[in-house]
């Protein structure tokens, strides 16, 4: 009796045993049949299984840079994750090696380096400032790696191994300030900004566009010194011009303070045209929404953006890191990182830099949060701008958007 | 200039004024905790400004829970001024008995030992507020501007700064010089050995400055919450203007340190308007150094025996 107990209970274990393993055998067998041998896809090296393949992320996690950079890390990963539960890229699952940048230069550099040479990552997802882009540059160039870069920035460069995801200036920049001519029929205009390289080159830029093409008057251009906070003087010189409109590109904790004082100063929405580009949903929700309401940012993206893709982004955004993340312009730009790199690698039929990087041109997304996207062959998007203003919730409405802007690095007259 | 009404210049003139005026209390209420705690110990702290953090982040905590409270948006502030500057000298209290009382005499180690404990105290602000900047809830009575006549709109955040800069300057004024402490702090910044001869308490009166610094550090971290915004390295920002002020008034007098305040205030304000913020910043500091050329004691000296 007890014999045939034991020999019936090892029976039906050896049964549930095979009805569990079935299914995995035949995943197993179905893997190996879609997804390309390592061999094919991977002619150099990269780190690259049968099942894994891992990728770079380098961002600053600590340090002063690390307020703006959470929101792309946590988009990356999401971006990441949404890939790997789709069955990820050439049937292998994307593992991120996740680096500290440190908010400091160098050590960007020498991450880059960690990240290409030891892990033989074949693509890195990071970089926030100009500052840190231009550090990790050489690095990428010798060790032949790839760069997805999220910010919108200064223009000026293209190189085979960075894909800019974000706007260069001249897409932000001058269809803000057509916007501003035809839209609010302004014809005098205030620049101010923080001193380092990515307002000068933006007002450089804007000056030229109101002053010779447009036929505008510039009445003054000011910057301030990196966290600046009494601004009672710049506002003076400002009402004194009277300005049709004030454009601005004002970073950091200096944000706070210039909308603060320009709101205890009696300038609003309601006396005065204000078009930024450094305010994303993330600098309201420090500079409070009541300080910005009724004012206008030239983005490509806000996260009220009404379209399904944008909705089905937000929601699971949220349901990752939490009901009351926002989502600004970088860390949409930061989410397609991924997206973009993963149709590259299917276009090209392997993870090698060099075959990725010359697929990436002419490359399509339709399922991006901001819309339709485009590599351009010189590796910017071809985006749409938009119009947003602001609310007292720290959200914007858009008011208007532009056409598909050619990306153009290295406008010709601009410079 | 021209073009321009002789109404809207004398308007433009008293904002302007007003600028310099509000600038000036903010640069004093950064530098006068400094100037205390060197102008007694010669100790550099470079913590400073993350002990402006501490009081500025005790602000913010006072704002999500007493401010949440229903009718208590409009006056937590009054509640959390003196919570900030609790916090702050409580850390001061601690940093002096563990770290710095080992360091007297070494000029050189203390500039060190407090860098550490300001990168310390950094990291320590990002682990438990997040890296994000955080801002205090803004009262409606400290928002939006006085308006005197229809051209020329004073900000209120600036005069209620200028109120407590006065405040502060005044309660550090009878501390000084009209209580025993103050008169125990004097004889110890005069002549320690002696001081300690007759019967003071040098190493306590040490302590108790040290902290009392730090605490001022923490009401005008407080107050510049309502500014700007407060981030875990905020305290960098506010830490060169500080020394500025301080080196530049004689460091350890109190006369000085206003002096320099008010006269690099308008200064810079004054040339902010002509030439644009970064140029008078450059202009600022080539000024202070020229000066210090020619008074390396600073605008007024103190009196010290050494």
């Amino acid at each position: 009796m007890t014999t045939t107990h034991t020999t019936l209970s090892h029976l039906r274990r050896f049964v549930m045993t095979g009805i569990v393993a079935l299914p995995i055998a035949l995943s197993i067998s179905s893997h190996a049949l879609s997804a390309p041998p390592t061999e094919e896809v991977n002619t150099t090296g990269l780190a690259v299984t049968d099942d894994t393949v891992h990728v770079g992320i380098l961002h600053s996690l600590t340090g002063t840079m690390a307020i703006s950079e959470t929101g792309s890390v946590e988009a990356e990963q999401l971006a990441i994750e949404q890939i790997n539960a789709q069955g990820g890229v050439l049937g292998r699952q994307i593992v991120p090696i996740i680096e500290d940048g440190a908010s400091d230069w160098p050590t960007f550099a020498d991450r880059t380096r960690k990240l290409l040479t030891q892990d033989n990552v074949p693509a890195i997802f990071g970089a926030w400032t100009s500052a840190s882009r231009k550090a990790m540059l050489p690095v990428l160039e010798r060790e032949n790696g790839l760069l997805y870069y999220p910010t919108f920035y200064e223009g000026l460069e293209e190189s085979p191994n960075v894909i800019y995801t974000g706007q260069e200036a001249t897409q932000q920049i001058l269809a803000g300030i057509n916007w501003a001519w035809n839209e609010q029929g302004a014809r005098t205009f205030y620049l101010i900004g923080s001193d380092y390289i990515w307002p000068r080159t933006s007002m450089k830029i804007a000056r030229i566009h109101i002053e010779e093409v447009l036929g505008g008057e510039v009445l003054g251009e000011d910057y301030a010194p990196l966290g600046h906070t009494s601004f009672g003087s710049n506002i003076n010189r400002i009402r004194l011009r009277k300005p049709d409109v004030i454009f601005a590109a004002v970073v950091g904790g200096s944000n706070v303070a210039w909308f603060r004082q320009l709101n205890a100063a009696g300038i609003n929405a309601d006396n005065q045209t204000l078009l930024t580009i450094s305010v994303t949903e993330d600098e309201v929700l420090g500079i409070g929404g009541e300080n910005v309401e009724g004012f206008y940012s030239s983005m490509k993206y806000f996260q009220s953006l009404d379209n399904e893709n944008n909705a089905a982004f937000v929601e699971a955004f949220q349901e990752r890191w939490g009901e009351d993340s926002v989502i600004g312009d970088v860390s949409q730009a930061a989410y397609l990182g991924p997206w973009l790199w993963k149709a590259g690698v299917e276009k090209a039929g392997s993870f090698d830099v060099d075959a990725v990087s010359a697929a990436m041109a002419d490359i399509e997304l339709t399922t991006a949060p901001e819309g339709y996207v485009k590599v351009h062959p010189n590796r910017h998007l071809w985006s749409k701008t938009r119009i947003g203003r602001w609310n007292e919730d720290g959200q914007a409405t858009v008011v208007w958007e532009s056409d598909l802007v050619e990306p153009n690095p290295f406008p010709e007259g601009y410079q | 200039m021209s073009g321009f009404s002789s109404q809207e210049l004398l308007a433009i003139f008293a904002m302007q004024g007003f600028a310099g005026v509000s600038f000036f209390s903010v640069l004093l209420l950064m530098a006068l905790g400094l100037a205390i705690i060197y102008g007694q110990m010669r100790v550099i702290n470079m913590a400073h400004g993350e002990f402006m953090v501490i009081g500025a982040y005790a602000t913010y905590l006072c704002s999500i829970t007493l401010g949440a409270l229903p009718g208590m948006t409009d006056y937590y502030l009054f509640f959390a001024i003196p919570i900030a500057f609790g916090s702050a000298f409580l850390v001061g209290y601690i940093v002096e008995l563990t770290l710095i009382r080992h360091l007297y005499h070494r000029p050189l180690d203390t500039l060190l030992a407090t860098w550490g404990l300001a990168l310390i105290m950094q990291q320590g602000f990002r682990s438990a507020f997040g890296a994000r900047e955080v801002s205090v809830l803004v009262p409606d009575w400290l928002r939006g501007s006085y308006r005197p006549t229809m051209m020329i709109d004073i900000p209120l955040n600036g005069i209620a700064i200028l109120v407590l800069t006065l405040l502060v300057t005044l309660g550090v004024w009878w501390f000084l010089y009209r209580s025993r402490w103050g008169l125990r702090v004097r004889c110890t910044t005069a002549n320690r050995d002696m001081s300690g001869a007759v019967g003071i308490n040098t190493k306590r009166v040490d302590r108790v400055t040290f902290a009392l610094g730090c605490g001022i550090a923490g009401i005008a971290g407080a107050a510049f919450t309502t500014i700007s915004s407060t981030g875990p390295t905020s305290g960098s920002l506010y830490i060169v203007d500080t020394f500025l002020v301080v080196v530049f008034g004689g460091a350890g007098s109190l006369v000085g340190t206003i002096a320099s305040a008010f006269s690099i205030a308008q200064a810079q304000s004054l040339m902010e308007f002509f030439l644009g913020s970064s140029m008078a910043k450059v202009l600022t500091l080539l000024t202070v150094i020229g000066i210090l050329l020619l008074r390396p004691e600073g605008l007024i000296a103190s009196k010290v025996r050494r």
